[in-house]
């Protein structure tokens, strides 16, 4: 009855054909596109890793054996955990929060700018600036970064003949140029909702702070931070996010001895064909980035309604 | 009380790339004073606040506050507090941390923050009430937090930009006692911005009135209500009826004005207009709706109006007659209501008379549009 009335009158505000439009296209979205499929990785996640005939036969049965699996590793091995994969998990993590500490470093002061001191035709061509190179896809720009961080590209080449340093850095194996390409991959996630809650500011409070003699740090700790942080924290839970579940960029631009998470994943599903245990592993890092997300919400009291901003 | 600090703008220009938004402005503020700056939307009020308060560097000329010149000095070095037009309370922050906002600037411990911020939510009428935040007062509790946290700052000079302008009449009419009456009892300097004449009039010992860039007079109210120095100020500020016609004669300081439509008129050349107007010169000629009144006799003289009555409005304290007047605009009379049934003389031909010094004869120059 409730249901049937909200849907009336759904109907009734939108007209016809655009109601019934729109409630099959969210209806797809929803039901097809995220719910199912998550739906269907959770249920595969659950079950042995078989060969094709067997599916659905006797020993087709719900199982923990991949979650186990990532925790305590194969069964006599002569570790109790899986020291190799929850390593590479929990070093993914911590990267990925790096990652987004330093796009939230670097981003903040452009955001800041852009959003205020506009009405120039300064911020317009900014803007162009950082969006014009995401035309270019992702494969080209991690290479091109391999190119320029590798041992005889621009920057070592760069650094040698200024007389900074004798020998190449090893970016690659340092990892400088994994982390550099996943914080440029994402710099537009971060400036964005950030950009557009600092241009909301009424400048006429940081001027009212001015006058009352804040000096610009204290400006931004009081007025502009606090007004940002719903643009924060979304810019923040995106960078997080999608660097850790970066695939490309590591692949690349990683060095030999750090594996990404991701790359785990990748391995099970596609090289082992062990999809169930690909599903496993690919749940607990989503679930666990939920709740790293979720408890960083609650520590700076941002609202879950504050992220769609 | 303290005597106040003085502000001085010396020969102050102001430009935006080729646009001059203030031109040769020169004005000395008392310590202690109550001073307005009147002018239309667009006439560089805001501007020269902002210049006083340090947010803009005049292109050329001085700002003086307490003597000293302010060149170089920032707004968070002057000792000057502003009042936004419109207020710009910071939404995030309890009213009382607002108003506390510049001691936690210099440091103060947060016990003394919150006393201090208690007593002027009780200056303020608002006791209790600075727990809450800024978006759960009322449209005149904000506007009296504004103030409060602006004199927590116990600047010199205080610079409030409109600040009554989102405020409903009545509202307004007693903030600006209200105002007036904060303003004598700390005795530092108001400086106030409004495009409200009844405002500025009620509220400012001296009103500096602007047009497009320029400061026509600056005088006390009455001298600016009685003895406008441009036709500017003399339409701008209360109500005028103009007439406009040439110089014919002057007599040291009455003049008599050979009007386009009602013969020659006698008027009285007010002190800020001597020595402008010559004979044969292109004037205007003002005469207040309350100054008009019907004649007694009907033998013309020079100042003696008659006009055909178009329109008649009964408003309580007075009966207003609209007469047709110069250049088709209206012209009003306002007669004191003496409570006798009054007569219409609707759509027939009024002979109105005014006393010689209630007419004040100017040069010729741009009306306010209103
Ligand atoms: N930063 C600026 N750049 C260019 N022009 C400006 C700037 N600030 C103000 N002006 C111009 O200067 C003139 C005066 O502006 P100002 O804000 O001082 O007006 P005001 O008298 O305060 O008007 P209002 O009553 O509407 O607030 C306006 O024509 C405005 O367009
Ligand atoms: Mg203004």
């Amino acid at each position: 009855m409730n249901i049937a009335s909200i849907f009336k009158g759904f109907i009734n505000r939108n007209g016809w054909g655009l109601g019934s439009y729109l409630l099959i296209a969210v209806g797809f979205w929803l039901i097809i596109l995220i719910i199912l499929p998550q739906l269907s990785m959770l249920d595969f996640s659950f079950r042995h890793h078989l060969p094709p005939p067997e599916m659905g036969g006797p020993k087709d049965t719900y199982t923990f054996e991949h979650y186990k699996f990532l925790a305590l590793g194969a069964q006599g091995a002569d570790q109790s955990y899986n020291v190799v994969d929850l390593g590479v998990f929990v070093r993914t993590l911590v990267a990925a929060f790096f990652v987004t500490i330093l796009d939230l470093l670097l981003c903040y002061p452009l955001a800041y700018y852009l959003g205020q001191a506009s009405g120039s035709g300064y911020t317009r061509i900014l803007v162009l600036f950082l969006i014009i190179p995401y035309w270019v896809n992702e494969i080209l720009r991690a290479f091109a970064f391999r190119i320029i961080f590798g041992d005889s590209g621009v920057i070592n080449e760069m650094m040698m003949t200024m007389g900074l340093i004798d020998n190449p850095i090893d970016f690659i194996r340092d990892n400088i140029a994994l982390y550099s390409g996943l914080g440029y991959a994402y710099i537009l996630l971060m400036i964005f909702p950030m950009y557009n809650v600092i241009e909301s500011l009424d400048r006429n409070q940081i001027e009212a702070a001015r006058d009352m003699g804040a000096p610009w740090w204290r400006i931004h700790w009081r007025i502009v931070i606090p007004y940002a942080k719903p643009g924060i924290s979304s810019g923040c839970t995106m960078v997080f996010m999608l660097s850790a579940g970066a695939l490309a960029a590591p692949q690349i631009l990683g060095g030999p001895s750090s594996l990404w998470f991701t790359q785990i994943i990748y391995q099970w599903f596609n090289q082992g064909g062990n999809w169930p245990r690909g599903a496993a592993y690919a749940i607990v890092l989503l679930t666990v980035c939920i709740v790293i997300v979720l408890s960083a919400m609650r520590l700076f009291k941002v609202k879950m309604g504050d992220i769609g901003k | 009380m303290s005597k106040g600090v003085g502000v001085n703008l010396q020969d102050v220009w102001i430009r935006f790339g080729e646009f001059v938004a203030v031109r040769e402005a020169n004005v000395d503020i008392e310590g202690g004073a109550f001073f307005s700056f009147l002018g239309p939307s667009g006439c560089g009020k805001t501007t020269i606040l902002r210049s006083v308060s340090g947010f803009l560097e005049p292109s050329q000329g001085k700002v003086l506050i307490g003597g000293n010149d302010m060149a170089g000095i920032g707004p968070n070095k002057r000792p000057t507090a502003l009042i936004f037009q419109n207020l710009a309370l910071f939404p995030l922050m309890k009213v009382w941390e607002n108003i506390a906002f510049s001691l936690e600037v210099q440091g103060v411990g947060t016990a003394a923050r919150r006393k201090r911020a208690d007593e002027l939510l009780e200056m303020i009428a608002l006791t209790g009430q600075g727990d809450k935040l800024p978006s759960e007062l009322s449209g005149g509790q904000k506007q009296r937090v504004a103030i409060a946290r602006a004199l927590c700052a116990e600047p010199d000079v205080l610079l409030l930009d409109e600040p009554l302008s989102a405020l409903d009449l009545k509202l307004r009419q007693h903030m600006r006692t209200e105002l007036r009456e904060i303003q004598q009892r700390v005795g530092i300097t108001f400086i106030y911005i409004t495009h409200d004449q009844g405002e500025a009039l009620t509220m400012s010992d001296h009103v500096a009135v602007m047009k497009a860039g320029v400061i026509d007079q600056i005088a006390d109210g009455q001298t600016i209500y009685d003895d406008p120095s441009t036709a500017f100020v003399a339409s701008f500020v209360g109500e005028n009826n103009v007439f406009r016609g040439k110089v014919k004669s002057i007599d040291g300081d009455s003049a008599l004005i050979s009007t386009n439509r009602s013969g020659d008129l006698i008027s009285r050349i007010p002190a800020g207009a001597k020595g402008k107007l010559a004979v044969g010169d292109d004037a205007m000629m003002f005469i207040r709706p309350e100054a008009l009144n019907i004649a007694g006799t009907k033998t013309p003289a020079n100042n003696h109006i008659t006009a055909l009555v178009l329109n008649e409005e009964f408003e309580g304290q007075t009966f207003n007659v609209f007469l047709e007047g110069d250049g088709g605009k209206e012209m009003k009379m306002s007669l004191v209501n003496q409570g006798k049934a009054r007569q219409s003389a609707k759509g027939s031909s009024l002979t109105l008379e005014y006393a010689a010094d209630q007419a004040v004869a100017l040069p010729a120059g741009e009306l306010a549009s209103e």
